[in-house]
């Protein structure tokens, strides 16, 4: 004899209540997150070292970063004048969870605090699956990689709300296809948000500034 | 191979569960899957059955139904299944599409073992 039991529940639904409670807590605060994805190499944490050297005087910028070893990147930020920065070494595991957030933003005083940049281990699959409680992903890929990546990590692409192709300087150099690679993107997800630029020459950084700082101030200004 | 680790959850919440229900043992587990919930089906009924060894759910089995990704048109409101991840409207073209269903990971039945 054997019965069936109805008994429906999120595997993730843990995850997503704390994500729920971070969520609230920046939302109360005005303060823009940004949860960054890539694979390891494109660039995110050069992207975020030009963003705090360029705009610390004007968006108080704080950081997670997230490694499966070392606090390498998280020194590099502060060097790069990261007003705070809190590493979390994942110790293994391939993708940042609420609960490792929740547990770093607890160690940090968020206080005038206008954007929270959380820097996600280098991985295009698992992170796509863990709300951090974040306003965004944003998703970095570069010239140096293969053009057709949107349309191998699908559920990553879909569910960000930015891409922003790097190493545009290098495209001369390699067989990535600018078109193509947004092109690709664009079938995954209509409303993405698309931004070129070099973190080496600087070429295209002034429109994702000018981006940034706008976003912040609207969230700023939702603030309840 | 992060199927592990939500293999290991899904032992929790069911573990939990037949306590609740005082259930001694189960024959399968109902999972439900989309297919753009980054987690690939058969990486966690591998990493299932080696996960539930020595839990109280030890023997049981993992049963998933995959389903597919689903959409609705922002600009002419039909409904359509996404194939390939293109997520451009079969009806009128557009980009903007509203994802209705495809990036499940739910548990949704669960068979006792009598």
């Amino acid at each position: 004899m054997s019965e069936k039991i109805n008994f429906e529940k999120k595997v993730l639904s843990e995850n997503d209540r704390l994500a729920a409670v971070i969520r609230e807590n920046l939302n109360a605060r005005g303060i823009l997150s940004l949860n960054l994805v890539s694979s390891p190499g494109s660039g995110k944490t050069s992207l975020l070292e030009r963003t705090l050297k360029e705009l610390g005087e004007k968006l108080n910028i704080a950081l997670v970063a997230g490694d499966v070893q070392t606090e390498n990147d998280a020194n590099r930020l502060s060097k790069a004048g990261g007003r705070i920065v809190r590493p979390v070494i994942t110790g293994g595991a391939c993708h940042l969870d609420a609960r490792m957030i929740d547990r770093a933003l607890n160690k940090i005083d968020l206080s005038g605090t206008d954007v929270l940049f959380i820097e996600n281990v280098g991985n295009l699959v698992c992170p796509s699956s863990y709300d951090l409680g974040e306003d965004m992903k944003v998703v970095l890929i570069s010239t140096t990689e293969g053009d057709d990546k949107p349309l191998k990590y699908p559920s990553m692409f879909r569910r960000s709300s930015l891409m922003i192709i790097n190493k545009t300087d290098l495209t001369e150099f390699t067989d990535f296809d600018i078109d193509k690679v947004k092109a690709n993107a664009r079938t995954i997800n209509g409303d993405l948000e698309i931004f070129e630029l070099s973190c080496r020459t600087g070429k295209g950084l002034d429109a994702w500034y000018e981006w940034l700082i706008d976003a912040a101030a609207k969230k700023k200004n939702s603030r309840q | 191979m992060h199927e592990l680790r939500v293999a290991t959850e899904i032992i929790e919440i069911v573990c939990k569960e037949m306590e609740r229900r005082k259930l001694s043992g189960l024959k399968e587990v109902g999972l439900r899957l989309g297919a753009l919930s980054g987690f690939d089906a058969g990486a966690l009924s591998f990493s299932f059955e080696a996960a539930v060894m020595d839990t109280p759910l030890d023997g049981a089995k993992l049963n998933i139904e995959q389903v597919p990704v689903k959409g609705t048109c922002r600009s002419c409101g039909k409904d359509f299944e996404v194939n390939e991840f293109v997520f451009i409207c079969p009806h009128c073209g557009s980009t903007e599409i509203d994802m209705t269903q495809g990036d499940e990971l739910d548990i949704v039945y669960l068979v006792e073992d009598k």
